[in-house]
């Protein structure tokens, strides 16, 4: 494999040296076909991992497909109608968008702001860098069964004062929602502080000389010089995020379980709960992964859109 | 260049085909096994030193572990016990189901039964069954509960009762009778009621798990079913939980609850920890396992489980277990079945745990003369019920079933959308 590369690397050079043509296109071809055996394993692998489970998923959601079953057969509209039926569809649809919200806002919020300590900050750098990175290191099941354990009632470290206050974490909705919120920020902030920190870096000094130059204040500097020179890793963070709250499901499925009386389902709860949790249906939960994948790829494409048309400004 | 490419797609098509050579080499093996089917089983089955699967779920690991270790050290055959927890359990037998990669045995919890039964999952065993001569003496609510137009598929794995436990070290303090136990509702709550009286730091009258459908199934329906009134109609498919009595039964529980008598944590529990805080000395009273008998460290008394009006009734739970559809060593695992139910498995290993024995006529052993509370477990057992319906998992199991709405609307709520409530439940058991 190796000894095509340099082969195949030094052929434009030769062609622009006008070689007859046959032996040009031929020379093409096979580059072509070297081409195509490099990608061939990622090809391989996204139709293996990707588009064979994405077949799958759209077959189901067009069968009646008990879980315990198997395909029953063809039983298209059906299946959709079911899924937009269910007692709980709208209230975990406006869930989920709430706790994407909530949860992209204050995650990018502080993140940045902990960035620019990091950046700013000489002597502590590494000490703050990893401390706020530590977390990323545990896998989310782990961090929510830790804080689980947590705002345990009876087994956490906060029992006597629960007991004393008579509250709970987990004990109303929104205590609940922030509880959950509380801990992805916890897990997640380090990760995104990174990456808030390869974009601040990429931003060359000079750009600040001049705005230092120019006599602007630090929060002139902020809003004319990073936030718009930070718009890629913007746009990449909130892409990110939104895409990962609007799937969330292990922090609910260990911490809440959707409750207390169903305030916290997510669409993915749901789905999960439609398949294995009482209902079986894998038909109605296929058809509403599909509803979810159509509704993730509207969302990703609009804000894509926004944040390049902002770019071009 | 051309000789190196040919040589790579060579390359790669000799890897392809070695690839495929393996798996059909692995095919070959797994279908060379020779089978065995039920009808070749006789009433004691194959023991010949084959290898079973058998899965069950987290809460019944203890018996499950004593069963199997007694069987492996007696037979020829080997079983492998797998412990899925509580949760997963559905989802990782249906996984299986669909690519016909079922145990050899699997337990199901009782209630899923008839669903799972319908949908094909166990192998029939009537004939197999029918061989027994003790067979008029198995429990049961589990044999109907895994019958299918007259055929039996699902025989008694663990039997799991819930009767009304007490600590009678709290009792005698708080002045009650400890021995008698409460004869009827409105006692069990006097007795919560005087417990937590008794304000003594981290102890409560009472627990249950007001976020756990299984749980308030479990120890809840019971107390209808003392006073005579059924929850379910007899197809399983029209709830019947907003009756006098069971708004009796939610009312008694919302007075001890507005009381403080209940456990704090009680209101949010959904399940995991809900026998914890008895079991470590800190309630008084509770509606409880029977199967936690055995690992209760303090003095208990035990009774069946009481209606407003008095009587006696327990939830006859626990697992059923059957031979999968997709095993391919059927007598040999019909010959663990068979050994299970005899009197070696019964009494010397289920009995002598302090657990519950699946057939009647071995109720009265060695074992449960020594302690007159396993009598009294099993002469309730007798008056128990196992309710069936094909839908009870989503109706009454599930997170986000509406029975459990209903209970929270009706104990921690204003109690007004009881029989709005009960509509919800009859609308997902008949679908």
């Amino acid at each position: 494999m190796t000894a095509t590369l340099p082969a195949a690397a030094s052929a434009p050079q030769r062609s622009g040296s006008r070689p007859s043509r046959p032996a040009r296109t031929r020379r093409g071809r096979r580059n072509a076909l070297t081409g195509w055996l490099f990608a061939l394993p990622t090809a391989l692998f996204v139709l293996l991992l990707f588009g064979l489970p994405l077949a799958l998923v759209l077959q189901m959601s067009a069968s009646d497909w008990p879980l315990l079953g198997g395909n029953q057969g063809f039983n298209l509209p059906q299946n959709y109608v079911d899924a937009i039926d269910n007692r709980f569809f709208l209230d975990s649809v406006w869930f989920t968008l709430k706790y994407t919200v909530l949860t992209t806002v204050i995650l990018l919020a502080l993140s940045l702001g902990l960035a620019m300590l990091v950046q700013e900050s000489t002597r502590w750098k590494g000490l703050l860098r990893t401390s706020f990175l530590v977390p990323s290191a545990l896998g989310l099941a782990s961090a929510s069964l830790l804080f689980y354990v947590i705002y345990s009632p009876i087994a956490g470290p906060f029992a006597g004062l629960m007991k004393a206050w008579g509250f709970t974490f987990l004990g109303t909705p929104d205590g609940a929602l922030w509880s959950t919120i509380f801990l992805i920020v916890w897990r997640y902030a380090g990760f995104y502080m990174l990456l808030m920190l390869v974009g601040l870096q990429g931003i060359p000094d000079d750009v600040y000389e001049a705005a230092r130059i120019d006599g602007a204040s630090r929060w002139q500097t902020f809003r004319s010089v990073t936030i718009p020179l930070l718009r890629p890793t913007l746009a990449l963070t909130t892409v990110l995020c939104v895409t990962g709250s609007l799937l969330a499901f292990e922090q609910f499925y260990i911490l809440t379980k959707g409750g207390p009386d169903n305030s916290t389902i997510t669409v993915v709860q749901l789905i999960y709960g439609i398949a294995f949790q009482g209902q079986n249906d894998l038909g109605v939960a296929g058809a509403l992964s599909v509803i979810v994948l159509l509704a993730l790829v509207v969302i990703n494409i609009a804000q894509i859109r926004a944040f390049g048309k902002k770019a071009e400004d | 260049m051309t000789s190196r490419n040919r040589r790579m797609t060579r390359a790669a098509a000799l890897l392809a085909a070695g690839a495929l050579t393996i798996g059909l080499a692995a095919c070959s093996t797994g279908s060379s096994d020779p089978e065995s089917s039920l009808a070749d089983a006789g009433v004691e089955g194959v023991d010949d030193g084959t290898t079973l699967t058998l899965w069950t779920r987290a809460p019944l690991e203890k018996q499950a572990n004593l069963l199997v270790d007694a069987y492996n050290e007696s037979h020829e055959n080997q079983v492998e016990l797998t412990v899925v927890p509580n949760d997963d359990y559905v989802a990782k037998v249906g996984a299986a189901a669909g690519s016909n990669g079922l145990p050899d045995l699997f337990a199901a919890d009782i209630v899923y039964v008839p669903n799972w039964v319908k949908q094909g999952l166990f192998q029939d065993i009537t004939a197999n069954i029918d061989g027994f001569d003790f067979k008029d003496d198995i429990n049961k609510g589990h044999l109907s509960a895994g019958t299918l137009d007259d055929k039996e598929y699902v025989l008694p794995f663990v039997l799991d009762l819930s009767m009304l436990f007490w600590n009678k070290d709290l009792a005698t303090e708080a002045g009650l009778d400890a021995e008698a136990g409460p004869a009827n509702l409105e006692e069990f709550a006097e007795w919560a009621k005087a417990i937590q009286g008794l304000n003594k730091p981290d102890t409560y009258g009472t627990a249950t798990g007001l976020n756990c459908g299984g749980c308030l199934v479990f120890t809840w329906f019971p107390s209808s079913w003392a006073d005579g009134q059924e929850v379910l109609s007899d197809d399983g498919t029209e709830s019947l939980l907003a009756s006098d009595t069971s708004k009796e039964i939610y009312s008694t529980w919302k007075d001890l609850w507005d009381s403080g008598a209940v456990l704090p944590s009680s209101k949010d529990e959904a399940g995991p920890t809900w026998t914890a805080a008895f079991t470590e000395g800190k309630v008084g009273i509770m509606p409880y396992p029977a199967t936690l008998l055995s690992s209760t460290p303090f003095d208990v008394g035990v009774s069946g489980l009481v209606g407003p009006e008095g009587g006696a009734s327990t939830f006859v739970g626990g697992d059923g277990i059957g031979v999968s559809k997709d095993s391919k060593k059927a007598a040999q695992a019909w010959n663990f079945l068979s050994w299970m139910m005899s009197e070696d498995a019964q009494v010397g290993v289920l009995a002598k745990d302090n657990d519950v024995v699946s057939r009647s006529d071995l109720a009265d052993n060695e074992y449960s003369q020594k302690d007159p509370r396993l009598i009294t477990i099993n002469e309730v057992a007798g008056q128990g019920d196992t309710p069936v319906a094909i839908n009870f998992q989503q109706a009454f199991n599930a997170p986000n079933s509406p029975w459990l709405t209903m209970v929270r609307n009706a104990v921690l709520g204003d109690a007004d959308s009881i029989d709005a409530d009960n509509d919800e439940i009859t609308a997902v058991l008949s679908q």
